[in-house]
């Protein structure tokens, strides 16, 4: 069984002189994938981004031209005004892309794929041209999606979470091939996650070299591994809903619509029980990979390592029973409520040991504020915030008022955003040099860092006050109604750090592009960090090790006493160190 | 550097599942697909509970003997496929290319017969949105006659809908495996396993056992109650 | 401009927002620890040369304290949670006696459905009114709310009232308002084009007002 992994990685060591093509473009090296995903996410990111813009915008000022609006054609914005159908399009398309094409492929398709096999000693993945399928499948399902904006009726207009019968009948929401598009991008987009949860479970189980024993796995890979599960079982379950929609959509079935017996509410406990497991999805990797950030800045191992294990594995458990939280409000039975809030309650208890032991990691540390360790204690002090305003809506009654708010907008972009995207800056700069073998510049680094922490906050926290003042989410003109008109100077306040939230990230794009060219020459290890990809060169030739390395300590063996530097790489074989010990490390 | 990945040594690595890499993944992938006839199974519970009214009996619309004769059928080919990993570890080709053949042929005709009853439902009447108008089940639903046996739903678009989704999905799985099971019949003809080595026999085996398993309960909620 | 919650005029507003508040309060204060607890860090475990930080793997006993003290309190939290809403949305939480209402939800206007002077809503002096919801003030109202299309949400943020409106089922919501005045009724879902204009006003009149409107809707009909 291990043999076969050697025979395909035998196979195309013999191949590596590939051309181009195969080298880069048709690539089955894992480390070429995950730059491909890194690549097309973050033009997905930007994507998402200028539709957010947009939205800001109209907010902001609504129904004002917006500046450059012109360019765009008449269906959308006639005289530059956003019309309303393309304000709808614009909300259901920035959540998708963000969901599904940006954040989601960032953390799972780029860094599962780079991450798993460096850091676990296989020189690849344990299916290798799967791997390449699941990317080549991915980026006809963003073609798709993109199509929506160009075709007839405009791209699907009810909400990322396309709540039928809105979605389910173009009478209702003017959109028929935009959103047919939505559903076929998603189960295309779902067919490349499915094949790329199978092969990270496989290489995870399978393809762990000499010494990586499970307790020895780094918590990056871990949540990886645990998100891969979440993934492999979540996904088919939207695939199957959004391919009963395109059904209802296309071929004149009923299943949400309500005229004979079908059921609107089906769709959104199918939705949501794919839905909340995918909230995990998108955080689970972000937590691993800031905890293998935290521990090297914080130059400590891990506190509570174990726990920490066990709090992925509990998150991944409890988000299967927590999804009727989002649909307290739905016409749900209410006893039904009280259990889902029981459930969503507890699931703060995992994040709440995650939370205390990063903050055990760093007491006593000798703490380097590199630009990674920058992002990942703003990922902690974000995902708190997140993470608190969690337990308002879990509270069915308070619930009542701030659901479907910007409160609500607010929470999801503090986990989303200063959670996941923050842990993403960090985990770019971090790996750079190993994808790349060239450092981003420190300087720019923490430039981008302090100028995206602010206007972050500025664009963000406010929310939590509009939601509070029963600001309804997903509206066009604000202004229309009597009770929110007091808070159009807050809204306008918004959407200006909006704007320049946008505008900073120019920094990080200049920084990640012009690094590639003349960034400084990344030593194998330039972090000083314990995992093993950086026991290779930066970046790994193909294959990643020479030999495959032996594992001898557990994952964060800094400021070990066994040696003199303050970092103990997980391969580095020590005189005098106890065989066992290393990992059993309470 | 791009040929020292050659010179590597078997990879010793550390005790996985037991087994290799391509059976794991589809144990993996099976699970997958588990959550996906979930999804379409639990939607079918959910939806008919709630409307008893929108369903025809068993056997009143559904052509349950010829379904009963495809169940068996694809049972058997269940049993070829066993008879073709057992011919594999035997070493015995002759066999295995026999068997194989016949689990493809079987898995065509069970296809086949699927479309073919499709066709009949459709020329009857029943489509996945409900009684096509004028057709010889609408016209029998709208004059509350008798047929065979009791008087039809009112409507029977979630019939429709649920039924076709779920045989129709089933369908695609089993043309899936029967083109997976073609490719490595083809290379059962070539002579690509031996005794020592039939993993491709194996992996494709545990595919068919499950899309089999998927069918018997399909055909038990579908079409039996 | 007012941060806190604004005025609520319903029997269960108060309820909802001490609920609010106790949870503001926890989570502020858990929000100031784990903050300040980072930032003091942070600062005082800087990076020094010739340093080594501390070598631990953790403390069972600091990690049982940290496990339980949450879990603790968000149980309580659920709780308290969980009563305030037996009294909204429980079983038995419509009042006896509670006046009817009928709310249909169209993209994108509210049509409501009033009893006529005989108080029996399916009569023949039931009449309807468009965005025009009125109601008296400390009565217990019930209302039945249906869709005709897709699903919108019934909200009056002064009442704390918001109820998904689901096509196919009729879901009933209630509250009693406790102040007379004008409010706004808004949709919460998105339901489509013209969702942002799906407003209504929310007139809360005295009993005996609301009785005498209902007897003769024609005399006060033009909006104020």
């Amino acid at each position: 069984m291990a043999t076969m992994a050697a025979t395909i990685d035998h196979a195309h060591a013999h191949v590596d002189d590939r051309s181009f093509l195969r080298k880069y473009i048709f690539s089955t090296d894992h480390k070429i994938i995950g730059i491909q995903f890194l690549m097309l996410s973050l033009l997905f990111l930007l994507i998402g981004g200028l539709l957010a813009m947009m939205m800001r915008w109209e907010l902001g000022f609504p129904t004002q031209p917006m500046p450059g609006g012109t360019l765009l054609p008449e269906t959308m914005a006639p005289g530059g005004i956003l019309l309303p159908e393309f304000y709808n399009s614009l909300v259901t398309m920035h959540g998708t892309f963000m969901v599904f094409f940006a954040i989601m492929p960032l953390l799972v398709g780029v860094f599962a794929n780079y991450l798993i096999p460096l850091k676990l000693g296989a020189p690849d993945m344990a299916f290798p041209r799967l791997n390449m399928a699941s990317f080549w499948i991915a980026v006809p399902a963003g073609v798709l999606m993109l199509a929506g904006f160009f075709v007839e009726g405009g791209a699907a207009g009810a909400g990322w979470t396309s709540y039928a019968p809105l979605s389910a009948n173009a009478e209702y929401s003017g959109v028929s091939l935009g959103q047919e598009l939505w559903c076929l991008s998603l189960v295309v987009l779902g067919l490349s996650s499915i094949l790329g949860a199978t092969n990270y479970i496989t290489t995870v189980i399978n393809m762990r070299a000499p010494g990586m024993t499970w307790f020895r796995m780094p918590l990056s890979i871990w949540s990886l591994f645990i998100t891969a599960i979440l993934t492999l079982l979540a996904i088919p379950i939207l695939s199957g809903a959004a391919i009963m929609l395109l059904f209802d959509q296309t071929i004149g079935t009923t299943f949400f619509l309500p005229a004979e017996g079908g059921q609107p509410l089906l769709w959104q406990h199918l939705f949501w029980f794919f839905g909340h497991p995918e909230v995990y999805i998108l955080i689970l990797p972000a937590m691993g990979m800031v905890s293998d950030i935290i521990a090297n800045g914080a130059r400590k191992p891990i506190f509570g390592y174990h726990s920490m294990v066990y709090a992925i594995i509990g998150i991944g458990f409890l988000g299967w029973i927590v999804w009727g939280h989002h649909m307290f409000q739905s016409g749900m039975n209410p006893t039904l409520g009280t259990t889902f809030m029981i459930s969503t309650m507890l699931i703060a208890v995992p994040s709440a040991i995650k939370t205390f032991n990063w903050l055990g990691t760093l007491w006593r540390g000798n703490i380097r504020l590199h630009v990674p360790m920058l992002h990942a204690c703003a990922f902690v002090a974000m995902f708190v915030i997140g993470g608190l305003s969690g337990v308002y809506m879990a509270s069915t009654p308070v619930d009542i008022y701030i659901h479907d708010t910007y409160f609500i907008v607010a929470h999801l972009h503090y986990v989303l955003f200063g959670g996941s995207l923050f842990a993403l800056f960090g985990a770019i700069t971090f790996w750079y040099p190993k994808m790349f073998g060239r450092m981003m510049n420190p300087l720019l680094g923490k430039a981008h860092f302090w100028l995206t922490f602010l206007f972050y906050n500025l664009t963000f926290f406010p929310m939590h006050e509009l939601g509070l003042q029963g600001h309804m989410r997903r509206i066009y003109d604000p202004t229309q109604y009597a009770f929110l008109q007091h808070l159009q100077p807050l809204n306008e306040f918004i959407t200006l750090s909006a704007f320049l939230l946008f505008a900073v990230q120019l920094i990080f794009a200049v920084n990640f592009i012009m690094s590639w060219w003349n960034g400084k020459k990344a030593s194998p290890n330039p972090w000083e960090d314990t995992g093993l990809e950086w026991s290779t060169p930066s970046p790994p030739p193909h294959g990643n090790w020479p030999e495959t390395p032996t594992v001898h300590h557990a994952p964060y063996e800094f400021s070990s006493p066994l040696v003199q530097e303050d970092y103990l790489m997980q391969n580095r074989k020590v005189e005098g160190a106890p065989a066992a010990a290393a990992s059993r490390t309470e | 550097m791009a040929h020292a990945a050659v010179m590597r040594p078997p990879a010793p690595a550390e005790p996985g599942a037991g087994v290799y890499n391509a059976k794991l993944g589809m144990w993996v992938f099976l699970g997958s697909e588990v959550m996906f006839f979930t999804a379409l199974i639990g939607s079918y519970i959910i939806l008919r509970f709630g409307n008893e009214q929108y369903w025809a009996q068993p056997a009143q619309i559904l052509n349950v003997p010829i379904t009963a004769f495809n169940t068996f059928w694809l049972i058997c080919s269940s049993v070829t496929m066993v008879k073709a990993f057992a011919a594999a570890q035997d070493g015995n080709q002759k066999a295995l290319r026999g068997w194989l053949v016949a689990t493809v042929v079987i898995g065509a005709m069970f296809v086949g017969i699927q479309a073919y009853e499709y066709a009949q439902l459709i020329h009857l009447g029943f489509l996945p949105s409900g009684y096509r108008a004028g057709s010889e089940l609408a016209e029998a639903a709208a004059a509350g006659t008798p047929y065979h046996g009791s008087a039809l739903p009112a409507s029977v678009s979630l019939y429709g809908a649920t039924f076709y989704t779920m045989t129709g999905f089933h369908g695609f799985h089993v043309t899936m495996g029967v083109i997976c099971m073609a490719f490595v019949t083809w290379k059962a003809f070539r002579g690509s396993y031996t005794a020592t080595d039939h993993r491709g026999v194996e992996v494709i085996g545990l595919y068919w056992h499950f899309v089999d398993l998927v069918w018997i309960i399909l055909f038990t909620i579908v079409y039996l109650i | 401009m007012n941060w806190l919650l604004p005025g609520g005029v319903s029997t269960f507003a108060g309820d909802i927002d001490r609920l609010y508040y106790v949870i503001l309060g926890i989570t502020g204060a858990a929000f100031v620890i784990v903050e300040v607890a980072l930032i003091w860090f942070l600062i005082k475990y800087r990076a020094r040369p010739g340093r080594k930080a501390y070598y631990t793997h953790g403390s069972v006993k600091a990690e049982v304290i940290w496990t339980t003290v949450p879990a603790v309190v968000v149980v309580m939290i659920g709780i308290l949670s969980g009563g305030v809403w037996n009294q909204i949305r429980g079983r038995d939480s419509v009042p006896p006696g509670a006046l009817p209402l009928a709310v249909h939800a169209k993209q994108f206007e509210w049509l409501v459905t009033y009893p006529g002077p005989d108080g029996q809503l399916g009569t023949d002096d039931d009449f309807e009114r468009r965005n025009d919801l009125r109601l008296p003030v400390d009565t217990p109202m019930v209302i039945a709310l249906t869709s005709e299309d897709v699903i919108h949400s019934f909200f009056i943020p002064e009442f704390r009232v918001k109820q998904d409106v689901v096509p196919g089922m009729t879901i009933r919501a209630w509250f009693e308002a406790t102040a007379t005045g004008e409010y706004s009724l808004a949709c919460a879902e998105l339901c489509g084009n013209g969702h942002t204009t799906m407003g209504g006003t929310v007139t809360v009149l005295s009993l005996d007002e609301y009785t005498q409107w209902l007897a003769d809707p024609s005399r006060t009909v033009a909006s104020r």
